[in-house]
Formats: C-alpha cells, sequence, structure tokens
C-alpha cells in the first residue's frame, strides 16, 4: 500500500530518469531540450509531492512557491537553449550532436 | 511529394535502441532505483516550515500563503528570479542576430483581427489574477503567463514583429519589474531597517505594486523570448 | 495510510506514458506535441495534489509557451535546413561561404 503522496514522488523519480537517459542517448538538440524539460518536471513533481499532507490539511507552500519560481526560471532557460541550438544549426548545418563515430 | 519526404528527414530522430544506449538506459535505470529506494525510506516527522508559513499569514498582507512565499517570505529569492529572466532576454539577444520567427501575414485578416480584440480582454484576466492572488490561486506569474501568451499570438499572426531593434517602451517594460523590486527593496531598508521587509499595515500595497510590475515584465520576457533574437537586420521576405 | 485512487493511479500512467513516448518518438513533431499534452496532464497532477497555484502557471507556461517555443524552433530549424539543402543543391561549395559569412 502506497499513499498518494509517495505515487507522485516515484512517477517524479521515473519522469527525471527517463528525461536524464533521453538527455543522454539521443544527438538531436531539440529532443535533449525536450528531456530537460521532463527532468525539470520530475523535479517539481517530487517537491510538490513533498508538500502534499493528504486530502484534509492545507499543503505546504514553501515548495509550491519554489516550484512556480522554477517553472518560470525553466521556461526562460528553454528559451535561451532554443537560441542556441538555432545557432548551433546555423553555424555546424545541422541541429544535431554527433558522436565521434557517427561524424 | 519530395519536399514532404524531406520535411519527413528532417524532423525524424533515430531513437533506434542501440547498444550505448542500453549502457545508458541501464545506469538510468540503477539510478532511478537508487531514488526510488531513498524516497520510500523517507522520515516521516521532519521539520515542516507550512505552520510557520501560514501562521504567519496575518502579519503579510495576503491570504494566499504562496503569494505571501514569493512576494514576502522569500522577496529577495523572486527578486534574484525576476533578474534571472531579464538576464535570459539579454543572453538570447546577444546569441541572436536576427529574430526566429518569421511569419506570413495571414491570409485572411480574421485571425488578426480577433488577436487584436484579446489583448484588452487578456490584461484585464490578468489584472484579476494579480489582484485574486493576493487571497485566491493567481498572481503575479500567472498573470504575467496570460500577458505573455498574448504576446506570443500577436507575434504568431504577425499583428507586431519588430523588424529592427526593440522599441524603449518594450526594453521599459522588460526591466519594470526588476527596477520596481529593486526600488523596493532599498527604499524598505531605510524605512524598516530590512531589504523587503514590509510593514505589516502597507504591506499588500507593496505586493501588489510589486507583482504589477513584475507581471508586465514576465508577460513582455516571454513574448520576447518567443521572437527568439535581437532583430538587427531586416527580415528577409 | 490511505490508497491510492483510481485516478491518480491512472493519471500517473498516463503521464509516464505521455513522456515516455515524447522523449522516445522518431517525429519530433509529434514529441513536441506529447510534451504539450504532458504539459496540460502535470496541470491536473498539481490540481490533485492541491497546488492549484502552481497548476495555473503550468498550464499557462510550462505547457503553453514552452510548446510555443518549440514548435516555432522546430519550423526555424527544419526553414534553415531546407534553404541549405536549396542552396547545396545549387552551389556544391557553398559551406565555405556561407562559415565566412557567419
Amino acid at each position: 500500500m502506497i499513499g498518494t503522496s509517495t505515487l507522485y514522488t516515484l512517477a517524479g523519480i521515473l519522469l527525471f530518469g527517463m528525461g536524464l537517459y533521453a538527455l543522454i542517448a539521443y544527438p538531436h538538440l531539440l529532443r535533449k531540450i525536450l528531456a530537460l524539460n521532463v527532468m525539470g518536471v520530475g523535479i517539481f513533481m517530487v517537491l510538490i509531492s513533498i508538500a502534499y499532507q493528504g486530502p484534509t490539511q492545507r499543503a505546504d507552500p514553501v515548495p509550491h512557491a519554489l516550484v512556480i519560481t522554477g517553472i518560470v526560471v525553466a521556461v526562460c532557460a528553454t528559451g535561451l537553449a532554443l537560441t542556441l541550438a538555432t545557432r548551433i544549426q546555423a553555424l555546424t548545418g545541422s541541429a544535431r550532436l554527433e558522436t565521434d563515430e557517427e561524424a | 511529394m519530395q519536399t514532404s519526404d524531406i520535411d519527413r528527414a528532417l524532423q525524424t530522430d533515430d531513437t533506434r535502441l542501440t547498444r550505448p544506449r542500453l549502457f545508458v538506459l541501464a545506469l538510468t535505470t540503477a539510478l532511478i532505483a537508487a531514488l526510488a529506494t531513498a524516497a520510500l525510506t523517507f522520515p516521516d516527522n521532519v521539520g515542516r516550515l507550512a505552520p510557520l508559513a501560514l501562521d504567519s499569514l496575518p502579519r503579510s498582507g495576503v491570504l494566499n500563503p504562496v503569494t505571501a512565499v514569493l512576494l514576502n517570505y522569500r522577496g529577495y529569492d523572486t527578486l534574484l528570479e525576476v533578474a534571472v529572466l531579464l538576464l535570459a532576454i539579454v543572453g538570447v539577444w546577444a546569441i541572436a542576430p536576427t529574430a526566429r520567427v518569421w511569419f506570413k501575414t495571414p491570409d485572411t485578416p480574421v485571425l488578426a483581427t480577433f488577436v487584436r480584440l484579446l489583448l484588452p480582454l487578456m490584461i484585464v484576466v490578468a489584472g484579476y489574477m494579480l489582484w485574486l492572488g493576493a487571497d485566491e490561486p493567481g498572481g503575479a506569474f500567472q498573470g504575467g503567463a496570460v500577458l505573455g501568451g498574448v504576446g506570443v499570438l500577436w507575434v504568431a499572426a504577425a499583428v507586431w514583429l519588430p523588424r529592427r531593434g526593440h522599441p524603449f517602451w518594450l526594453r521599459l517594460l522588460l526591466g519594470a519589474g526588476v527596477a520596481a523590486f529593486v526600488i523596493a527593496a532599498v527604499g524598505l531598508l531605510f524605512l524598516t531597517g530590512g531589504l523587503l521587509q514590509y510593514p505589516p499595515e502597507q504591506a499588500k500595497t507593496v505586493i501588489l505594486v510589486i507583482e504589477g510590475a513584475a507581471m508586465f515584465s514576465i508577460g513582455a520576457t516571454l513574448a520576447v523570448l518567443f521572437i527568439g533574437g535581437y532583430p538587427r537586420r531586416e527580415e528577409e521576405k | 495510510m490511505m490508497i491510492v485512487e483510481w485516478f491518480d493511479a491512472t493519471l500517473v500512467i498516463i503521464l509516464l506514458a505521455c513522456a515516455w513516448l515524447a522523449l522516445t518518438t522518431p517525429n519530433l513533431l509529434r514529441a513536441v506535441m506529447l510534451f504539450i499534452a504532458f504539459g496540460l496532464l502535470v496541470a491536473l497532477a498539481w490540481v490533485r495534489l492541491q497546488a492549484p497555484d502552481v497548476a495555473l502557471a503550468e498550464a499557462a507556461v510550462g505547457s503553453g509557451l514552452t510548446g510555443a517555443l518549440l514548435l516555432s524552433t522546430l519550423s526555424a530549424m527544419q526553414r534553415a535546413a531546407q534553404k541549405r539543402r536549396a542552396q547545396g543543391e545549387a552551389a556544391p561549395k557553398s559551406t565555405k561561404e556561407e562559415s565566412d559569412a557567419n
């Protein structure tokens, strides 16, 4: 028997791991940025699930505030990363980070 | 036919499970297992900040605990965050020489007219969210997101696209959040002796003024991020 | 300790499936679409975890604006690649000129 909070904590950890895998494994820059965002959501989910104290009690507002800050910073980092990716493509002609054997 | 083939090739990424990828997958699975074990053995009775945050609410000037944390208890944090948004814009402008978006004016005027009409309505919605944020879910970030959404629509429908540089009012809007925050911080330093330490009676006013400036900054930042890049030369047609 | 409600269990499964598909599907446009759907489902999860403030921010920023950014970048990348391809067909030695121009 696991509680709602634990369920979402585990889901957040899984999201983080999945994002980390995709970040390392796939060469396309857009995919890497997508993976970073999924990792971020995983971390947010762990924080929010820790703040959850059952349906009757009020949730802890401190992690909520941290996550709202995090979401807005994440979208700005994404915007910056996407601009970098476009630049990399303009300069090298490819939007992929190729490994040595493929190049 | 040929173009669609190219299109498909351009937007595909090879995701086959090769041997190195299998190795990475195994490693991340191990990491997930380790983290899950740690999560399942979390201590139950950890010290929480929730009682402290909720008990201090009457002195914070607002009733929404999240807004109280963001703008009052941890206002310093939010000040730095708004500064980070500004830095992201500076970074994007420094990196990219042209705007990323390149949209043709739509064939019918319906979209553009609709988007134009949406702006005043959404400013009202954002303002309502900001006002509501003091006591109910909502606040500067959510209102700013609504404004940013309208900005994105304006750019996407080619109602407004900066051709060369950004106008002065937009720069003013981008800096307003940080400026209001810093002015409030320095002013309160002299008045109350603490950085961003609000006097309880005026707390709500101060919070709403800072939030209002931050909301417009966040909205402008998100829209400018969507333009992506500093348009230095005329876009090619 | 209470038992997990079926709603939460279903939501988590769909959410994880969406994320996995978004990360592994070969088509990048489909990946971005799945990511937007994933963001909205996450917003639903925040509501379930009694975080309506976070849900509002996530639905608007995390899903909507990030999705718009990703889509515009994807189309910009395709435009650049197509242009490069067209130039490469016209003049095979254009790589040097382009790097000089940049």
